[in-house]
């Protein structure tokens, strides 16, 4: 018989039993958009972490000291106390591929102004920071690096908290206080949201590293070295060469272990991203059994369907139809009604990924493969649970099955 | 005898239920031309329903062997067999087995969607011919449900004969129909009959077996008696008797 045939036998047959070929599909229709929903909020997820990622800054590297071991325990980061400033100019002296980079000396402290307080980190950091975190300014400027020189007394603030201390006024040319110190504002930085932890990057004040050691905390450790490069393609080669300098400054022989981690904008990503990713496998494949549970409902309305149909395949096979043919349409309609499910599940799932998407306010991504995926999986879910009963049905025997009643 | 649609030497039949042999054939031999009309009969139990399954190639004879329109057709596979049931038989059954829900035009041209032959032809075209011939030119598109038992009973007879097979088998055609409809049917089939087409039916009626030329009765798995009939019927005239008794 040929295929066209037979597919208008199936959805024929499958008309004729409008409700329970309905109530059939319903298992293949919500498993399909529970698969497609949740892949699309994992997704979603992943995609607005990335987003978050590239808003730190532009071929952004990162340096932060390594994990120590003392005699086997491990200290976790930031044991070693070990980057400093010679680090730092020796990066800026002898990199070829690094374009800018900057110190960071964190500490948080209380930050008066004339209309109230407020906590915050401050970091101390040097004028590239501006270029590698690719932070313009909303009013003002940036400090220059004749402050960072003359460990002049200003700061930039974050817009939070230029929002908390100066409602309603521009903060450039007044002061605060921080620690007892009077610091003139420079500028204020334009708005960049939260991060990927959910942290606020507004929430800071940026003022010369020299001046934040002098001030502040006194400690010559520097917990952060951050650099970046001109463009994307330098970083791998920028990475290597960072580790040689650090290794160089830091006196390492050859076989000793790296006492700093180098790490780029895409290790972060995808550190963050792992955590996502597990939850979205999860995720589709708790979907995924619901569409498991929607094959065995075809199966079992197959099964139910041989049975009630014993005289007709008794009839057909009386009139000339081989066991294969028997076979081919009770698998056909079985597929019919898998990749019809599908099919509908996929809307019902793009709709649902939407309305979520609007309610609740996270992104969501279909993407095709997905679609794709879950209608072909849907017709083999028809295929693998249809296969039994089309083939006991095959191997009826005419006679038997023309007496049926 | 180069004539004979069906030509079966000592054909047995044994079914094997646990320890107990069944022995529904014991060795039949049975010759029919082309353009008979037998009736075969029978009580329950005799065999003959055997008899039509294997005459039917629906089931394979324990021994002996079996020609269908010049075709050995013991020994042959399934799918073999399904071929020769689509291409040289046509079969009426009691129980009329059509497709329910499905139009009248439909299930006749259902055997031919089953052709393998690979014959370019209009399936739709040759139904609707094999439907007017049995007279229900008007009921294409009508469902079984809609349509009386005699009625249902020649769109099965426009089943059977719209792939024009050497053999149209009838299974108790008349079991489950009234006095007139009966000889309604009887009618259509010897007037089908006259036109060369070969019949075998199967029934326990003697006023059904009245209307054929040759009865061939089998008990307890032999050929009893196999004889021309002497007083054969017209259904056509018998038909108008009954028109004018009602009237």
């Amino acid at each position: 018989m040929k295929t066209t045939v037979l597919i208008k036998l199936a959805t024929a047959s499958i008309r004729k039993n409008k409700m329970r070929a309905t109530l059939t599909m319903l298992g293949i229709i919500i498993g399909v958009a529970a698969v497609i929903v949740m892949v699309a909020v994992g997704y979603g997820a992943r995609t607005r972490i990335r987003a978050q990622i590239n808003n730190l800054g532009t071929n952004m590297i990162v340096i932060t000291p390594g994990a120590a071991q003392t005699a086997g325990v491990s200290q976790g980061a930031q044991a070693f106390a070990n980057l400093s400033l010679d680090d730092v100019d020796k990066i800026r002296r002898e990199s070829q591929y690094v374009a800018a980079v900057s110190p960071v000396v964190v500490s948080r402290a209380q930050v008066i102004g004339p209309a109230g307080n407020w906590r915050s980190q401050i970091n101390g950091v040097d004028v590239d920071y501006q270029t590698i975190r690719d932070w313009p300014t909303e009013s003002g400027d940036f400090f220059s690096a004749d402050d960072v020189n003359a460990t002049r007394k200003v700061a930039v603030l974050g817009a939070t908290v230029a929002a908390n201390l100066f409602p309603d006024q521009d903060p450039v040319g007044q002061e605060v206080q921080i620690r007892n110190v009077p610091f003139r504002i420079a500028g204020v930085l334009s708005k960049k949201g939260q991060t990927a932890t959910g942290t606020d990057s507004d929430d800071i004040v940026l003022m010369p590293y020299t001046t934040a050691r002098a001030t502040l905390s006194g400690r010559v450790f520097i917990p952060q070295i951050l650099a970046s490069t001109t463009n994307e393609q330098d970083i791998p080669a920028a990475q290597q060469e960072l580790t040689e300098l650090m290794r160089e400054t830091h006196r390492l022989a050859g076989n000793d272990p790296n006492d700093f981690t180098v790490r780029n904008q895409n290790d972060l990503a995808q550190a963050a991203e792992s955590s996502t990713r597990v939850m979205t496998l999860l995720l589709a494949a708790i979907a995924s059994i619901s569409l498991l549970v929607g094959g065995i409902g075809i199966m079992n309305i197959m099964l139910v369907s041989v049975t009630e149909r014993t005289r007709e395949i008794g009839i057909r096979l009386a009139i000339g139809a081989r066991g294969s043919d028997v076979l081919t349409q009770f698998l056909v309609e079985s597929i019919v009604m898998g990749v019809f499910g599908g099919l509908i599940g996929l809307i019902v799932g793009f709709s649902g990924a939407k309305i979520l998407g609007h309610f609740t306010g996270w992104e969501t991504v279909i993407s095709p493969i997905v679609m794709i995926i879950a209608v072909g999986f849907s017709g083999a879910v028809g295929v693998f649970f249809g296969y039994y009963p089309a083939r006991k049905a095959a191997a009826l025997d005419p006679i038997q099955a023309l007496r049926y009643e | 005898m180069g004539d004979a649609v069906i030509e079966v030497h000592g054909l047995t039949k044994t079914y094997s239920t646990g320890a107990t042999e069944v022995h529904a054939l014991r060795g039949i031999d049975l010759t029919i031309h082309r353009g008979e009309l037998v009736a075969i009969m029978g009580s329950s139990g005799s065999g003959k329903s055997t008899l039509m399954n294997l005459l039917g190639c629906l089931d394979t004879p324990t021994s002996g062997t079996y020609e269908l329109d010049g075709v050995r057709v013991d020994g042959l596979g399934k799918n073999e067999l399904a071929a020769i049931r689509n291409q040289k038989l046509g079969f009426v059954f009691q129980g009329f087995n059509l497709l329910a829900r499905t139009t009248a035009v439909e299930n006749v041209e259902l055997p031919l969607l089953y052709d393998r032959g690979g014959k370019k032809r209009d399936p739709r075209k040759l139904a609707v011919a094999a439907l007017e011939r049995v007279g229900l030119g008007q009921r294409l598109d009508h469902q079984p449900s809609e349509l009386s038992g005699g009625q249902q009973q020649r769109v099965a007879i426009a089943r059977a004969l719209v792939t024009e097979p050497a053999l149209v088998l009838a299974d108790e055609p008349t079991g489950n129909l009234d006095t007139k409809t009966t000889i309604e049917v009887m009618a259509l089939f010897q007037e089908l009959n006259t036109q060369g087409i070969t019949i075998v039916l199967v029934t326990h009626e003697p006023d059904v077996a009245a209307y054929a030329t040759r009865v061939v009765e089998i008990r307890d798995g032999h050929i009893r008696r196999d004889e021309p009939v002497a007083n054969r019927r017209k259904a056509a005239e018998d038909l108008l008797h009954v028109e004018e008794d009602a009237a």
